[in-house]
Formats: structure tokens, C-alpha cells, sequence
């Protein structure tokens, strides 16, 4: 098959396969996505290997080519985020075949099954679009997929959260648009063609406000976050792997690919540097508030604040050698992990029935291999070796004081050291022992699956050369 | 790659891949486990006793791998990292021995097997790491894998001492990489180079900034080494399982950090480098400190191994000091101490696991009349006590002298009435000890005396044989030290590398 096939069926399939589980409905919904879920990880892998050596994917639907049609382009940067959406999306569709279903989806449970499929179609999209108006779209049908999925269970928390999300989103969204339709102004929609293009002034100005907010607020960094950490704890728990894994990356993958090749030219250093900041304000607000929860699932929610935060240091640091691998080897390191680190609570909750962290105690005993998948989601949070986080925190780190912004540094460090605060409250709840806690085994092969993606978390540890290959074919 | 770079691979595999596998073990495969765990102890013995030979003829094995463009991982096996992979791969057999017999029919066998051959793969990882890099890769690994061994009792003691433990290996973590990212940034890549360091090429215009990454390093390494003020978590993971205790927190964890510290002055500044930025006499200054504040502590501490944590914090500054006093003599008599105090201070916690488990006793004041009750126990606590003391045949004696007549050729004669003071303080809070387990007659029963445990022998053989074994060997280094397969033969080779004479 041609790369532009394999372009092509990364999101048709999951289109295809939502409608067939939508249509089937019940217990076949579920083959629906564990039959597509393999060839999309075939296909991702094929993709990335293809960009990896250099090769061009790109792909001019219907035949017409930038600045009028729509173009497909696949960057480094893309092709991990897709190969890391495929992952933890097989990952998730096994989980969700085995998981027990709570709440309203316990009289159908094939409904988690559309809005997962389309979720998927949209990242992949995402990652294919190289334009701001298709960007936009795939962002669109990321967000309503989403939100749909934090409300499956119809608790009054998760709608009400829902609701919260559904306002940030759509209110992100426009000020997106808002942003599109400034750049218009500079003759084509298409991202590079858009960086040779743009100039500074009014216009460039007020879409970079505007496109910069809308997604802050949509990949929930401060003060935008309020709405994420509800959400995402209320959402069942394969959904909340997907939303924290990946939902938020989405975003922020858009923001950075917009700051590299436009908005970079237009903004001034000051700016830059408090871009940065709020960056850090998210590392250090979110991790303490990560410190300070009493559950599982909302811990693990701020935390994805605090990760978030650290990719906004891509706009200071810029053109810094190592900058750019080292943030989208981060963001793909923290999806799998973070993922993994979910799933990991969602067996939790359901073998101890209570996420409450003086409710884990024992937990090390009963599931080893599950207590064993969230410390190693957490190595990649704290940023400590042999896991993916480190390499991205080592390259960081070397951007920062290789382009004498050595405050960075100190945030980076900073932030690893609260990562480990939260990630050993958890750790240290688990290894306590506690005699009559009541325990419902689970599945083994359930557990296999967070532990499974925790470690390829770890290896992509030893995986750097290639990687920070990968990542910076097509990069600014 | 060539097959050189096979050997420091496998020395690392041969306890990881065990490790990986014992996870997986229900808890009830003993026998599995065991031979799981004896047979990578017995393999990584092997294999170490092959690199003796083969580095003594000159040979030298390294394996180099891309982690990142610019940032390789580099396992090289040369003289030095010898001195510590034999020490440590020594120690893990006669301790996996004493960790089964120890831990008999305690749950979570397999979880704490798992981590414990963890440990010591990242122990051999940092003695062989080629440069700073992979030294900090082990080095965490270290630091991850020891805390669930500290927590293994999941008592509220000993989370409290994972926590503590913790902090202070965290922080020192993020402090020891920002020194090392400090140093690429400044210097680019590089290797450890025996002779002269590796920093000569930015020597000149970044003094005030090597200076600051030295402080930086060595408060990195200088947490798990133990050097006050950053000791505080050694007395508290006492709490441990005694094997633990033994391995680990007399061995393996502080060693560590002595080691990252020689690695630094000699290979990555070189110790004229390090003399001529004025860094090595302040740190000599606070290894002397610690030697006697270690001690001072340790004459305070009823429970036995608390005393034996507080001396281990004091005996782990002979060998600072000894690279800090940065001559030839001193350095040999700080690398053989290495291997010396391992050997000693393993026999003395493996006496008080024993006592621990066959009568209950954890405090001094309980020990009356041990030494007829234990008289083998006791006979492998006095070698090695008498060896913390300094006297002569035991091995102590020979690290000593060579760290006083270093510190006398290196002109810092104050090192030398350091050593002497702490010696006779080390005789203060050991011989009291001895006096109570062998001339104090018992009156009272033993505290919690275990019936499983006695046998024909005062205890169970796989408890007692390991402690006879060190207490041997600690006897043996010390007789035997003039040969040239002896730690002191093998520190005079290694310094005969930095010190070109």
C-alpha cells in the first residue's frame, strides 16, 4: 500500500468503524474497534517509519494542492503523535472490551464504542492536517467526541463537568476561529505557506492572541484548567486515558506547530518569555494541587496540568537545538504514560471499589503488576531515567542552558521533584499494608494492559537516536 | 561492535533478567526463585572473575550505545569499576544466600527479590558506567528500586522512612543533574578519562563555573555517600529487612555515592584540576567532619544497628577523605577501604540480623551473655569490630595505614589525628559491645527467642554461614593484603593508572 492509502485509511477507518459500532450497537460494537485498532497501529508505524527515513507523506485530497484544496502532510512530529494515539488507542479498546461498565452504560455498553472511534478519526486527522482550517476541524470533532464520552456514565458530576468542558471547548474553539479568519487575511490557510506569508502587525497580532488563548484554554493550562481536572476524573476510565493521554496533547500539538512556523517570526522575546512562564505556572500549580488530592483519578488529572505546562517552553526556547524533540517526545511519552497510569487507577477502582488514596492501601499485595504500571507511568512524570520523560527532560534541560535561559532549567528540575512528591504519595498508599480492605480480583490480562504501555512508556527510553530522528524530520 | 563490548553487558543482564522474571513468580516458586536468584549471582561472579583476568593483562571492554544524538550510554569495565563490580557481585551472592534464609515464609517474597536484584544491577551499572550520564541512569535506578525494599514491611515506620529516604535521594538526583547537565551544556560530551580528567579542554575560562558544578556533584553523590549534613536518611532506613540493611546500607546505596565521588575528582576533573580550583581541601575538611561526627553519633545509639548505620556514616568518609587528600598513598588506602569496609561492615549487620532473628535482641543493652549463646556469631561480630577499630591483621588496619601515611606524604598531617581520633572512638563504642556479649554473664530470658531457628547450630545455617564468610574474608584481605590479587594488591594497580609515576 502506498503512504497515501495508509494516510487515507488512518481516518477512514475509525470513521467506518464508529459508524459500524453505532449501527451494531451491544457487545458487537466492541469487534468494531478491536478489528480496526491493529491496522491502525500497523499503519501508524508504517507512517512513521516512512517519515523517520526522510521520505515525503503528503497527500492532495481530491487532487487540488494548497492554497486552494486541502493537503495532507505528515511531519515528524505528526507521525509520533499518531503512532502514540494508535498505541493507546489499542490499548484502550482492549481495556474497554474487559472493563466493567458503571452507571448508564451498564445497560449499553457498546456506547462507549462511536464516540471513542471518532475520537480517533479526529487525532488522526489532526495529525495529517497541515493547515489551520483543517487543524480547526479535527480539533472540533476532538472535542465533541470528548465531551461525549466524560458524560457515558450520566452521573450528575460528570454531566455537570461535562457542561464546563463543553463551554472552555466551544469558547476555545471560536477564539481559534476567530484567529483563522485574521490569517486569512494573509492569502492561504496552509502552514508554511502561512510562515513565509505572515507579517507582523494588527492582524498577525490579534490571531496569535486570539489562536494562543482558544488553545491554552483547550489543552487546560493556567488559569485556564479549572474545567480538565472534573472532567477527566468523571469520565469512565478507559475515556479518561484517552482525555488525558491524548485529547490534551491534540491541542497543544496544534499550539506548538502554529507557534513554530508563524507566530515565532511575529512575537516579540518578552512575550516569548511569559509565555514561558505560564508554562511554569502550570508545572508548579498544577503539581501542588496534585499534591493535595485525596483521590486517585483527580491526582492524575492535575498532573496532566503540570505536563502540559512544561511543552509551553517550546516558544522561548524556540530554535534551541534539542528544544523540539525533546517537548514532542514529552508530550508522546506523557500520553502513553499517563494513559497507562489510568487504566492502572481504573482497575484500581475496580478491584477496591474507591479511588480515595486511604482506600489503596494493600493494593501492592492484591496487584503488583497494576501498582507496578503506575510507578512506571510515573518515572516518565518525574522525568527520571531509563524512561521517555528523561531523554525529553535531558534535552530540555540541554536547550535551556545551551541558549543561556538557564531559569528553565531550575522549573524543569522543580517541576520533577513535585512529580515525585505525588507520584510516591501514590506509591506509598499502595505499599502499605492493610488487612481487611475488601478486594475483588481483576482480570490478569486486564492488568497486563497499563503495564504493557507503561514499559513501552520506558523503552522509548533506549529508543532516543531513533526518535529524535523522527521527531525532527519536517521540524521548524 | 566487537565481543569487548559483550562482557559488562551480560555483568548487567545477568541480575537484571532474573530480576524481570522473579516479578512475574507466584509467590509459593521458592525453589525457582531461588535458583533464579543464585544462579544470576553465580553467573555475574563468574563473569567478574573472567574481567579480573582479563583487565589485569591489559585488556579493556566497553560498550557504547546512542541513548541521544551527543548523549551516549557507555559501559566500560577498567580497573576501578572492577574494584566495585567484584566487591558488589561478591556481596549479592553471600547475601541472596542470607536474604533466603532470612526471609523465609514472609509474604511478598517475590516483589522483594525482584527489587533486590534491581539494586544490585544498578550497582554494577554505576561501577561500570563510562560516563557521567550513565552514571546518573544507575544512579536513580538505585535510588527507585531501594524504596520499595526500605517499605517492603509496609509498617507506618517504615513508609516514614521511605519518605524520608525519598527526599533526600530525590533531591539529590535533580541536584546531581542539573550539575551534569551544567557540565554538557559547558564542556559537550565526554567519556571518563583515567589520567588527568576529562575537563582540560575548558579549563581556563570556566573556573567559577566548574567550581559550582563540583559543589554540585559531589551534594549529588555526597547524600548517598552519607557526608553530614546530608545523612539523615541512612540511621532512619534501618528500618528495613536486615539483608537490606546489609547489602545495601553498608554496601551497595553508599557506596555508591563514595564512588560517584571518586569518579569525579579523579576521572572527570583529575585530581590536578581538582587541587588547583581549591575544591579538594574543603572537601576533605567535611569528610573529616563526618568521620568524627559518624562517631560521636554512633557512641549515643542503643539499638544496634542504628549504631552500626551512624558507623557506617563515619567509616564511608575514610574513603572521601582519602580521595580528597588527592596523593597516591591516600588514594590507595581510600579505594581499598572501599572494598574493606563492604567486607566488615556486611559481617557486622548479617551478626545483628542473626541476633535480631534467632533471640530477638535489636538492643546493646539485651546483648548479655550473646557470645555463648551465639559463639560463631559473635566470633564473626568481633573480626569485623576489631577491623572497624583498626587493629591489625584484620583488614581495617590496612586501609588505615594507608590513609595516614597518605595523608603524612600528602603533607596534611591534621588527617592523620583525625583518623586516630576515630579510631579510638570506633574502640569506644565497639569494645563495650564485645565486653557485654562475651564477659557479661545473662540473668534475664531472651527477649523473643525464635525455636525455628535453633537447631544443631546456634542458628540457621544460611544466616550463619554468610556472616563466618565475610568475617573470613575481612580477615583474609587484612592477612593475605601484600598479594597482588588481594583489594589492596588491586588499589595499588588501580592508583599506579592515575598516579603515572
Amino acid at each position: 500500500m502506498t503512504h497515501e492509502a495508509w494516510a487515507t485509511v488512518m481516518v477512514v477507518l475509525p470513521l467506518l468503524a464508529a459508524a459500524a459500532a453505532f449501527l451494531l450497537g451491544g457487545r458487537w460494537a466492541a469487534w468494531a474497534g478491536n478489528l480496526a485498532a491493529p491496522v491502525l497501529v500497523a499503519g501508524a508505524a508504517v507512517l512513521a517509519l516512512a517519515v523517520g527515513r526522510g521520505e515525503e507523506v503528503r497527500h492532495a485530497l481530491g487532487g487540488w494542492g494548497a492554497p486552494l484544496g486541502i493537503e495532507w502532510r505528515l511531519d515528524g512530529a505528526g507521525a509520533a503523535m499518531q503512532l502514540a494515539t494508535a498505541l493507546v488507542g489499542w490499548g484502550v479498546a482492549l481495556f474497554a472490551t474487559g472493563y466493567e461498565p458503571h452507571g448508564d452504560l451498564e445497560r449499553a455498553p457498546g456506547r462507549f464504542w462511536p464516540p471513542f472511534l471518532m475520537l480517533w478519526a479526529g487525532l488522526d486527522a489532526l495529525c495529517l492536517s497541515a493547515d489551520v482550517f483543517n487543524l480547526y476541524v479535527a480539533l472540533e470533532l476532538i472535542a465533541l467526541a470528548a465531551i461525549v464520552l466524560v458524560t457515558l456514565e450520566g452521573k450528575a458530576a460528570a454531566v455537570t463537568a461535562a457542561m464546563r468542558y463543553l463551554l472552555v471547548a466551544q469558547v476555545g474553539a471560536l477564539c481559534y476561529f476567530v484567529g483563522v479568519g485574521f490569517l486569512y487575511g494573509f492569502g492561504t490557510l496552509d502552514l508554511t505557506q502561512l510562515g513565509a506569508a505572515v507579517r507582523p502587525g494588527v492582524p498577525a497580532t490579534l490571531a496569535l492572541a486570539l489562536m494562543t488563548v482558544g488553545l491554552m484554554a483547550k489543552s487546560a493550562l493556567v488559569p485556564l484548567h479549572v474545567w480538565l481536572p472534573p472532567a477527566h476524573s468523571a469520565a469512565p476510565s478507559p475515556a479518561s486515558a484517552l482525555l488525558s493521554g491524548l485529547v490534551v496533547a491534540a491541542s497543544m500539538l496544534v499550539l506548538l506547530r502554529l507557534w513554530a512556523a508563524v507566530f515565532d517570526a511575529v512575537a516579540g522575546e518578552a512575550l516569548k518569555q511569559a509565555i514561558g512562564a505560564l508554562g511554569v505556572a502550570s508545572v508548579l500549580w498544577g503539581s501542588l494541587l496534585a499534591l493535595r488530592q485525596e483521590r486517585l483519578k483527580p491526582l492524575l488529572a492535575y498532573s496532566t496540568v503540570a505536563q502540559v505546562g512544561y511543552l509551553l517552553l517550546l516558544v522561548p526556547l524556540g530554535g534551541a537545538a534539542g528544544a523540539w524533540p525533546g517537548g514532542f517526545l514529552l508530550l508522546i511519552a506523557h500520553a502513553l504514560a499517563k494513559a497507562a497510569m489510568f487504566l492502572a487507577a481504573g482497575l484500581i477502582l475496580e478491584a477496591l471499589g474507591d479511588d480515595r488514596l486511604p482506600s489503596i492501601h494493600g493494593a501492592a499485595r492484591h496487584m503488583p503488576m497494576t501498582v507496578f504500571a503506575l510507578g512506571i507511568g510515573g518515572l516518565t512524570l518525574m522525568g527520571l531515567p531509563p524512561s521517555g520523560g528523561f531523554l525529553a527532560k535531558w534535552l530540555l534541560l540541554g536547550a535551556a542552558l545551551e541558549s543561556g535561559q538557564w531559569w528553565w532549567a531550575l522549573a524543569l528540575l522543580a517541576g520533577g521533584l513535585l512529580a515525585a512528591g505525588y507520584v510516591f504519595t501514590i506509591l506509598a498508599h499502595a505499599f502499605k499494608e492493610a488487612s481487611d480492605a475488601p478486594f475483588t480480583p481483576v482480570r490478569p490480562w486486564m492488568e497486563g494492559i497499563p503495564l504493557g504501555l507503561a514499559v513501552v512508556s520506558l523503552l522509548m527510553g533506549l529508543a532516543g537516536a531513533p526518535l529524535t530522528a523522527l521527531l525532527e524530520a519536517g521540524a521548524p | 561492535m566487537n565481543w569487548t563490548g559483550l562482557p559488562p553487558v551480560l555483568i548487567v543482564l545477568s541480575s537484571l533478567l532474573p530480576g524481570i522474571a522473579i516479578f512475574f513468580l507466584a509467590e509459593e516458586r521458592t525453589r525457582l526463585r531461588v535458583a533464579l536468584n543464585l544462579g544470576g549471582a553465580v553467573l555475574k561472579m563468574a563473569l567478574t572473575i573472567l574481567m579480573l583476568w582479563g583487565v589485569w593483562r591489559g585488556q579493556r571492554f566497553e560498550f557504547t550505545f546512542a541513548l541521544l544524538p551527543g548523549a551516549d550510554f557507555v559501559l566500560r569495565i577498567d580497573a576501578l569499576a572492577l574494584l566495585f563490580v567484584t566487591l558488589s557481585s561478591t556481596l549479592w551472592l553471600v547475601t541472596t544466600v542470607y536474604a533466603i534464609g532470612y526471609l523465609e515464609d514472609s509474604p511478598n517474597r517475590s516483589r522483594f527479590f525482584g527489587f533486590f536484584s534491581l539494586c544490585v544491577t544498578a550497582t554494577v551499572g554505576i561501577a561500570q558506567a563510562g560516563n557521567l550520564l550513565t552514571l546518573f541512569l544507575f544512579y536513580e535506578l538505585l535510588t527507585l528500586s531501594t524504596y520499595p525494599l526500605v517499605v517492603h514491611r509496609g509498617t507506618d515506620a517504615a513508609l516514614d522512612a521511605g519518605r524520608v529516604y525519598l527526599a533526600y535521594a530525590v533531591t539529590a538526583g535533580a541536584v546531581l543533574l542539573a550539575g551534569i547537565a551544567w557540565l554538557y551544556a559547558l564542556a559537550g560530551p565526554f567519556d571518563f578519562a583515567a589520567e588527568g580528567g576529562a575537563l582540560a579542554h575548558v579549563e581556563r575560562e570556566h573556573r567559577t563555573a566548574l567550581t559550582a558544578i563540583f559543589v554540585l556533584l559531589v551534594g549529588g553523590f555526597g547524600v548517598k555517600a552519607a557526608l553530614v549534613p546530608l545523612h539523615g536518611w541512612l540511621p532512619r532506613a534501618m528500618v528495613a529487612p536486615a539483608p537490606v540493611s546489609a547489602l545495601l546500607h553498608a554496601v551497595a546505596v553508599v557506596k555508591a555515592g563514595a564512588f560517584g565521588i571518586v569518579r569525579v575528582v579523579y576521572d572527570v576533573y583529575g585530581q590536578t584540576l581538582a587541587v588547583d580550583l581549591g575544591v579538594t581541601t574543603p572537601l576533605a575538611a567535611l569528610a573529616a567532619a563526618t568521620i568524627l561526627y559518624g562517631s560521636l553519633q554512633a557512641l549515643r545509639q542503643d539499638d544496634l544497628k542504628r549504631r552500626l548505620a551512624y558507623s557506617t556514616v563515619s567509616q564511608l568518609s575514610y574513603i572521601v577523605l582519602g580521595t580528597a587528600l588527592a596523593g597516591p598513598v591516600a588514594t590507595i588506602g581510600g579505594l581499598v577501604h572501599l572494598v574493606h569496609q563492604g567486607l566488615m561492615k556486611i559481617t557486622l549487620f548479617f551478626c545483628a540480623g542473626n541476633l535480631a532473628e534467632t533471640l530477638g535482641v535489636h538492643k546493646i543493652s539485651e546483648m548479655d551473655g550473646a557470645g555463648r549463646r551465639m559463639p560463631w556469631t559473635m566470633t564473626a561480630f568481633t573480626v569485623a569490630a576489631l577491623g572497624m577499630m583498626g587493629a591489625p591483621p584484620v583488614a581495617g588496619f590496612v586501609s588505615e595505614w594507608y590513609l595516614g601515611v597518605g595523608a603524612l606524604a600528602a603533607g596534611q598531617g591534621w588527617a592523620l589525628a583525625v583518623l586516630l581520633v576515630s579510631s579510638a572512638l570506633n574502640a569506644s563504642y565497639f569494645l563495650p559491645i564485645l565486653h557485654r556479649a562475651w564477659f557479661v554473664e545473662r540473668t534475664a530470658p531472651w527477649p523473643h527467642e525464635e525455636p525455628a531457628r535453633s537447631g544443631r547450630l546456634e542458628t540457621s545455617l544460611s544466616l550463619l554461614g554468610p556472616a563466618v564468610l565475610t568475617a573470613a574474608l575481612s580477615l583474609g584481605a587484612g592477612l593475605l593484603a601484600g598479594l597482588d590479587g588481594s583489594p589492596l594488591g588491586w588499589s595499588r594497580f588501580i592508583a599506579a593508572q592515575e598516579f603515572p609515576l
